[in-house]
């Protein structure tokens, strides 16, 4: 049972590491996109292995489902893809990159030394949103007040920034 | 467990640095600034599996401000290509002297 549950962790981090491989690789904006969302799909996976049924469901809803098809429907809006000129920065910007792929290597080889300690499973319930939205709606509501009005302010300036501007 | 998901988030984080790094398309940018949001989003996850929920309640935080981000993000996309016809990052440099 456990190396069944193993098993399916590994193939999912695998698929998401793959995924994102094959996204920042890619030339055209729309395959990117739909590399993005099987990241997106896989990290979902990954969120139920971690006992998080409810994040893993907003984050399908949300990211999968809204925010990916906000970027698709942009590059159709812009009718990219005509020019495949390779769009790669200047050797300066690789060269950090490059930085980035030994930082990369040296968080590995820490994490790989200091084992966390394994925490046993907390015995699941079957209320998987009550513990969240009690402490959403005491602890931080505040902050959940907030979201609100930073996402009425999105709305109304990208619909103030996308709009054809009217001559005065 | 948490040890090897914390892995992947770094692995997806760095992917995603090194596409905003290595790139030049205004909207690949905005996808991997959506990636390193993800990755975060995986350590949170983990970390909550080890402590308690909040790590959840920040999740949906973040996902919020992703989701704004991104409308608003692609609408100056949109205004920029109106106005320059390109998306090309290192064609506008109307700022830089």
């Amino acid at each position: 049972m456990t190396g069944f549950f193993e098993f399916q962790f590994y193939l999912f981090g695998l698929l998401a590491v793959v995924s994102a491989l094959l996204f920042v690789t890619r030339k055209n904006p729309v395959p990117a996109a739909l590399w993005l969302v099987n990241v997106m799909f896989a990290l979902a996976g990954l969120y139920v292995m971690l006992d998080a049924p409810f994040v893993s469901a907003i984050q399908v809803l949300v990211y999968a489902g809204a925010i990916m098809v906000v970027f698709v429907f942009v590059v159709m809006l812009l009718n990219l893809g005509k020019h495949e000129l390779s769009d790669l920065r200047s050797l300066g910007a690789r060269l950090g990159a490059g930085f980035m792929g030994i930082a990369l290597l040296a968080n590995l080889l820490v994490a790989q030394r200091n084992k966390l300690p394994r925490i046993a499973s907390a015995p699941q319930s079957d209320n998987v949103v009550e513990p969240v939205a009690a402490s959403l709606f005491t602890d931080y509501l505040v902050a959940f007040e907030l979201t609100s009005i930073v996402l009425l302010v999105a709305v109304v300036g990208a619909v103030l920034l996308a709009k054809k501007r009217v001559q005065a | 467990m948490i040890t090897e998901a914390l892995i992947v988030s770094a692995i997806l984080f760095v992917i995603g640095v090194v596409g905003v790094l290595t790139r030049r398309n205004a909207i690949i940018l905005f996808m991997c600034a959506e990636l390193m949001l993800n990755a975060v989003n995986l350590s949170f996850v983990a970390f909550a599996k080890m402590h308690n929920v909040t790590g959840h309640v920040f999740v949906i935080m973040v996902m919020s401000i992703a989701a704004a981000e991104a409308a608003v993000g692609l609408a100056i996309i949109i205004s920029i290509f109106r106005h320059f016809g390109t998306v090309d990052l290192s064609k506008l440099r109307t700022l830089r002297g």
